[in-house]
């Protein structure tokens, strides 16, 4: 779990350049991390890549948390 | 009509980030290109390009300090230069209104010939190999021609008309004399204009060696590879960057007290109606852009002191253009100067006209006139002054820059100082 959440944030930061301490399990991608609607497209894309799951479109929308992605990713890996 | 002037400038070429660096360089006979090492070229028969230098020491294009490289995944390289260059213009002029009129009065011309290649041919790999799930949501945006344009207005808040114009090599100032008419015709007071690229890639290499077009005689030699009007040339060298003006209606200028390079006063456009690549001939297409700038400028052909040709050193095209200055100019062309500084940049295919613009307001400004290197030998014929290795000092009052593109599009300006 604590590995997955790790390997989560550092992507988090990677990929919308925030700061790791802003990078909280409740923080929203959009209204706290400053995502668009495309950067959460690349986000999903990236978990993927790094877990090797497939997250279809449906659970996709419903990843808006770094929470949501951690929960998804250890339920399905 | 309303005047257009030109008040802020933005320059990124394989000489250098930035006017200054640029116009130094350029005067001091240097040249931008060099044997092309971003990329696998054992295979291409061209490996030499003008490149773009990179880093943080004076003079090179620091990608940070454009935008982060969070924002630059949304970004092929030609919308970094262009964004690189704009941000330069912009600061040049000192006009970043704050309010809803100066916004809406203010928009962005920007084209590019070619567009996100790179991102194009990455994006394809990647489909063949990976399928459609690990296409980026960026893959679109960051390869579409008119999103310097976007990010540019978005960047600045300039909410007034966002085109974008692609006419290949005369992109740059297609894009200069079509937002000099958008001012004109009162629906903006400023425009941000010019043109980007950035196609020194192994697929444009491929693709514009399968065409014949460029250098391969000189891959041993890079800055001896474009050399206009010399007997020896062989084809065009690539090259990238880009190149801003900011154009701004005159008394809108005068009353915020802005610092003014010259006044647009001519633009004329032809097509030859002959030949994907090829120009015709007897140089009709440029004869008449060439024409119609005059015309449109009210000026005598005796005013014309200095003219910017597209001069790309392709065996064809150096002496067509020559043939058709020659037979506008008639005597005056033995008196007026000519340079090609692609000799020293390569070629910027959709920056190249907003860069020669360039070139040639800064020509006016300090009355020097950038040289053409490498003409160790002029072919027969060339023999007007054509500015040969070193800059040259003289009177340069009105300035012509011309610009040619495959599929037979032409365009020429024509600057003169500052009212």
């Amino acid at each position: 779990m604590s590995d997955v959440a790790e390997r989560v944030k550092k992507i988090v930061v990677e990929h919308l350049g925030v700061e790791e301490s802003k990078v909280t399990e409740n923080a929203s991608f959009i209204d706290d991390l400053g995502a668009d609607s495309l950067d959460t497209v690349e986000l999903v894309m990236a978990f993927e890549e790094e877990f090797s799951v497939e997250i279809p479109d449906d659970a996709a929308e419903k990843i808006l948390t770094v929470k949501d992605a951690i929960d998804f990713i250890t339920k399905n890996s | 009509m309303r005047r257009v002037v030109v008040t802020g400038l933005g320059l990124v070429t394989p000489l250098g980030n930035g006017v200054k660096t640029n116009w130094e360089r350029l005067l001091a006979s240097q040249s931008g290109i060099r044997r092309i090492d971003t990329f696998d070229v054992s295979d291409l028969p061209a490996q030499i390009a003008g490149i773009v230098p990179r880093g943080t020491n004076p003079g090179e294009l620091d990608l940070d300090a454009v935008a982060s490289a969070k924002d630059r995944r949304r970004m092929d390289d030609f919308i970094v230069y262009g964004l690189a260059a704009a941000m330069e213009a912009v600061e040049d002029s000192g006009w970043k209104p704050q309010d809803d009129e100066g916004q809406e009065r203010t928009g962005v011309m920007i084209g590019s010939g070619i567009g996100g290649l790179p991102n194009i041919a990455d994006g394809a790999l990647t489909l063949e190999k990976s399928g459609p799930r690990r296409i980026s949501p960026f893959f679109i945006p960051a390869a579409l021609i008119n999103l310097v344009s976007g990010h540019v207005s978005i960047r600045y808040g300039f909410k007034g008309p966002n085109h974008a114009v692609v006419t290949a090599c005369a992109t740059g100032a297609h894009a200069i004399g079509d937002a000099a008419r958008i001012i004109q015709f009162d629906d903006a007071d400023v425009m941000i204009a010019g043109g980007a690229e950035a196609a020194v890639h192994r697929l444009g290499m491929a693709g514009f060696s399968a065409a014949k077009a460029l250098s391969t005689a000189f891959n041993d030699a890079p800055t001896k590879g474009s050399r206009p009007w010399d007997k020896d040339r062989d084809g065009f060298v690539m090259g990238e960057g880009a190149g801003i003006v900011v154009l701004e209606e005159l008394e809108h200028a005068k009353k915020r007290g802005a610092k003014i390079y010259g006044e647009i006063i001519g633009y004329g456009m032809s097509g030859d109606a002959h030949h994907i690549t090829a120009p015709a001939a007897d140089g009709n297409g440029g004869f008449r852009a060439m024409t119609a700038a005059i015309k449109r400028a009210g000026v005598a052909l005796e005013d014309i002191d200095y003219i910017n040709a597209h001069g790309t050193s392709t065996p064809l095209g150096d002496e067509i253009e020559l043939g058709a200055v020659k037979r506008l100019f008639k005597d005056h062309a033995y008196k007026l100067s000519m340079s090609s500084t692609k000799s020293a940049i390569g070629h910027l295919l959709g920056a190249a006209g907003a860069a020669e613009a360039i070139y040639s307001l800064l020509a006016m400004r300090d009355q020097i006139v950038p040289p053409t290197l490498n003409l160790d030998n002029p072919s027969d014929g060339c023999d007007i002054d054509l500015v040969p290795h070193k800059a040259k000092e003289r009177e340069v009052k009105v300035v012509l820059s011309n610009s040619f593109g495959f599929g037979g599009t032409n365009a020429s300006l024509i600057f003169k100082s500052a009212p």
